[in-house]
């Protein structure tokens, strides 16, 4: 499956490790939540970078307190219809400030890039390579935004509010 | 592509033929014997066996490209072998709307 | 009139090339139909019995004459000539091509027109009531706050995967002609004890399989936080609507099994949360909409011009006047209602040259603006008094002059098995034939306020529950049947319809209908009591008598 971090296609360093399945010694895993919180410290400790997939029906504030020593978070998306972990994923960006890798996995087409990136994904496991390819095309798309979210993007209000300003300004 | 889960449910009482609606424009299509489609209700393959109601729509199904949505449906021979639809539905897909448009021709 | 800005405009276009590339690449097989099917539907696609169906949203029922041109020519070019205007101010058309969508589309985006989440699981077009800034006695104009919701919702990154379809609808008057009690949010804008700004919040009603109507959540939210409530509201239902069965996804099963208090408790504590977030509506922001919101300038015009009184001669415009021609609040005008409901015609539906000649005549008489509302009927809005008698006979000439708006051939109806692949049963033959039944106007002028409403299936897409006389459609071995309701209704004082008794077959249904009609006049105490009335003061069981005695 190819990945897309950071806006550019990428080498997975990071391997899913299935419910149950032996841990590798060292190098970056994926794990899951029931593994993760089974003993969170003990993964923490681990040499090799840490990260969890969590899945779309938890709490996320579960994540919170180990939010500045994880470096992944994989949100899941069990079809590109569901679309609960949009909300995840703005709550882990803009309410509680974690700024590691935040990932998409599941179902993950191209005409979903733009939504994810505004939600504050910034590593996606793209489900068909076409669609990996044309990343950076999809995301040039839009140029216009109505909501303000924790991306930066500015709002088509705020650029109009400042047309206005320097418009009376210029007056 | 239906499941064969859901394809094994698959049970006919009589005639029946599989129809989907055209890609490309949404026309009413039938699967005929030359695994193809037609808009002519009269060019399409019908069955009489589940088993051969459940090959046609695995074959019709496979063509995603081709049209949408197929599924059995039930269809009259009159004599002379003339198919017709087999209920109100279908007749109204193969016939068009029942009701007076006012739209001017 | 909204008049769209160069941002407006970019992102429809930019939208109609996004949907181009996935039209390319469902018909070169790079996108399943199952991948396709969810972005044609947020982009309005849906496939019907015959065809793909359009569907092409009117933000809270403002057009302009341009755009019905436009419309128009889409009938024409990309279709059959003819369109559907629906009961949340959309309009379909019946017979597109696929391939031929993304042209249509551009077309349409030319004159601000787009068809973004008129279906799917996200948020639908924000409805309003069609007499929005011309109604006496309306608060304020409520389109400024349905274009700020509008905006805030189209192409949502959180919220455009819903559990299930989401429909807003806000009013501003004292009659609610936007029915906002069947709505998964309803907004009432009303004004505190210091004179601000605010809104009424109702959340969790609709109809379909399970009909609730909506319940308060919060008497009043200050105007500056309603899209952060909003929010608020989406990202409960966002994470905690179910997603197991679709017949339960709608909010107002959340808010159903949850109960009112723990769900409003939920979207509090998401709200506090949220604290001041960017959300928040300064003043600037809100004038900055206002003033894109244009009104006509109206002249000093008499209350009573000359033309008026002449004319008052003419029965047949008399009785078309009385009928469809409403107040306006300025002095001198009048909101003149254009029935889409003529003897034996599908309800709702408009031909291309119906479409055009009303562009024209809304150019003349109402200042190039026309008003979509969800009776399935069109509005001219800002008609001087002095031109009735004129714009009366040019509506005669195109058919849509029929007065009998809000009478009992008023009928809205969904389109039913003649175009839906879910229907059990048809529709509009139904609403052709009552129509005809009562085609005498002194007859429904007598029988007075009466609204039918007819659903080919459960889902109730025209609104059966909230009928004055409701008809939905099921199947019974095969053949069609119908099942009666009576009593419901769909304004302030929403309700849904009891039923009758067992489902009658087709063929008897117009029988039916006029039993049900005549034992209203027999029972209702003087001739202003309303059928709705007369049912709530007796109950079903005299109606259930009359009709099933003989059957
Ligand atoms: C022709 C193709 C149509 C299809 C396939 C369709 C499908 C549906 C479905 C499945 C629902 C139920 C959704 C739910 O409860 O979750 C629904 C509801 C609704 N439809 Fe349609 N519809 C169609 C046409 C129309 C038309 C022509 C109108 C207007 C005249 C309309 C107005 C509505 C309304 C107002 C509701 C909301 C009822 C509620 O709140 O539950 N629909 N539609
Ligand atoms: S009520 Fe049923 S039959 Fe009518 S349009 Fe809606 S889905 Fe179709």
């Amino acid at each position: 499956m190819p990945l897309v971090k950071q806006g550019r296609l990428t080498t997975d360093l990071f391997v899913h490790v299935a419910e149950g399945a032996e841990l590798p010694g060292d190098g970056a895993v994926l794990v899951t939540a029931e593994r993760f919180l089974a003993d969170p410290e003990a993964l923490l400790r681990r040499s090799g970078k840490l990260g969890v997939i969590w899945p779309n029906n938890r709490n996320v504030d579960d994540l919170v307190p180990y939010l500045d020593r994880l470096a992944s978070i994989a949100l899941v998306f069990p079809t590109f219809r569901d679309g609960r972990a949009y909300s995840q994923a703005r709550l882990l960006r803009e309410r509680h400030g974690y700024d590691g890798e935040l990932r998409a996995t599941g179902q993950i087409l191209r005409d979903q890039f733009v939504f994810m990136t505004r939600a504050g994904f910034d590593a996606f496991e793209v489900k068909k390579d076409a669609d990996a390819a044309a990343f950076a095309e999809t995301m040039k798309r839009y140029s216009v935004f109505y909501q303000p979210t924790g991306d930066g993007r500015v709002t088509a209000l705020n650029r109009r509010m400042q047309l206005r300003h320097s418009e009376s300004a210029s007056q | 592509m239906t499941s064969p889960l859901e394809q094994k449910k698959i049970k006919i009482t009589g005639p029946s033929v599989v129809t989907a609606n055209r890609t490309w424009d949404g026309a009413v299509v039938y699967r005929t014997a030359q695994k193809g489609w037609s808009t002519e209700l009269a060019d399409s393959a019908v069955v009489s066996t589940s088993d051969d109601a459940r090959a046609l729509l695995a074959e019709a199904n496979a063509d995603d490209v081709g049209a949408v949505g197929p599924y059995i449906a039930p269809v009259e021979l009159k004599d002379g072998g003339k198919v017709k639809p087999g209920n109100l539905r279908e007749q109204i897909r193969a016939k068009g709307v029942t009701i007076d448009l006012q739209v001017p021709a | 009139m909204y008049a769209y800005d160069e941002l407006d405009r970019t992102l429809i276009n930019e939208r109609v090339s996004e949907f181009r590339d996935q039209v390319k690449r469902r018909l070169s097989g790079e996108l399943t139909e199952d991948e396709f099917k969810i972005l044609r539907l947020q982009n309005g696609v849906y496939l019907q019995l015959h065809a793909y169906m359009f569907r092409v949203a009117i933000p809270y029922g403002t057009l302009s004459s341009k755009q019905l041109r436009r419309f128009a020519h889409v009938a024409r070019r990309y279709d059959r000539g003819y369109g559907h205007f629906t009961t949340r101010q959309n309009i379909q058309f019946n017979w597109i091509k696929l391939a031929e969508l993304p042209d249509a589309l551009a077309d349409l985006a030319e004159v601000g027109i787009h068809a973004m989440q008129t279906s799917g699981n996200n948020m639908r077009n924000v409805t309003s009531d069609q007499w929005a800034g011309v109604a006496p006695g309306e608060i304020e104009d409520p389109r400024i706050w349905s274009e700020l919701i509008r905006q805030h919702t189209t192409l949502h990154p959180e919220f455009s995967f819903l559990p299930r379809k989401f429909k807003i609808a806000i009013t501003a008057s004292e009659h609610d002609r936007a029915a906002i009690k069947i709505h998964d949010i309803g907004l009432r804008l009303h004004k505190n004890a210091d004179g601000e700004t605010g809104f009424e919040v109702l959340v969790g009603g609709g109809l379909g399989r399970t009909p609730f109507i909506a319940k308060t959540i919060k008497p009043f939210v200050h105007g500056r936080d309603v899209l952060s409530y909003i929010e608020a509201i989406l990202r409960v239902y966002n994470q905690y609507g179910r997603r197991d069965n679709i017949y339960k996804a709608r909010i107002k099963i959340l808010v159903h099994e949850l109960g009112i208090e723990k769900f409003a408790k939920e979207v509090d504590e998401e709200w506090k949360q949220m604290g001041d977030s960017e959300l928040r509506l300064d003043h600037a922001a809100i004038e900055e909409v206002r003033s894109r919101f244009s009104y006509p300038p109206y002249e000093k015009l008499p209350h009573m011009p000359d033309e008026l009184k002449q004319a008052a001669h003419d029965p047949l415009f008399e009785r078309w006047r009385k009928n469809s021609v409403a107040p306006h609040k300025v002095q001198g005008y009048s909101i003149v209602t254009l029935s889409l409901k003529p003897v034996g015609g599908p309800p709702g539906d408009a031909t291309a040259e119906q479409m055009d000649a009303l562009a024209d005549l809304a150019d003349k008489y109402s200042f190039g603006e026309i008003r979509v509302g969800h009776e399935q009927n069109l509005a001219l809005p800002h008609v001087a008094k002095r031109d009735l008698p004129a714009l009366f006979k040019a509506l005669d000439r195109l058919g849509l002059a029929t007065p009998n708006v809000n009478l009992v051939t008023d009928i809205i109806a969904c389109p039913g098995l003649d175009y839906c692949s879910l229907a059990n049963a048809r529709s509009i033959p139904i609403a052709q034939e009552l129509t005809r039944r009562f085609a005498n106007h002194d007859t429904a002028d007598l029988i007075g306020r009466l609204h039918i409403n007819i659903s080919g299936c459960i889902n109730a897409c025209g609104h059966h529950h909230v009928g004055h006389i409701g008809i939905l459609g099921v199947e019974k071995n095969g053949e069609e049947f119908y099942q009666i309701t009576i009593g419901g209704r769909a304004d302030e004082n929403a309700q849904m319809g009891t039923l009758i008794g067992p489902a009658v077959p087709y063929a008897e249904v117009a029988d039916v209908i006029e039993d049900i009609v005549e034992a209203y006049l027999a029972l209702r105490d003087r001739p202003e009591e309303l059928f709705v009335d007369t049912v709530k003061r007796l109950g079903v069981e005299p109606f259930r008598e009359r009709v099933y005695a003989t059957r």
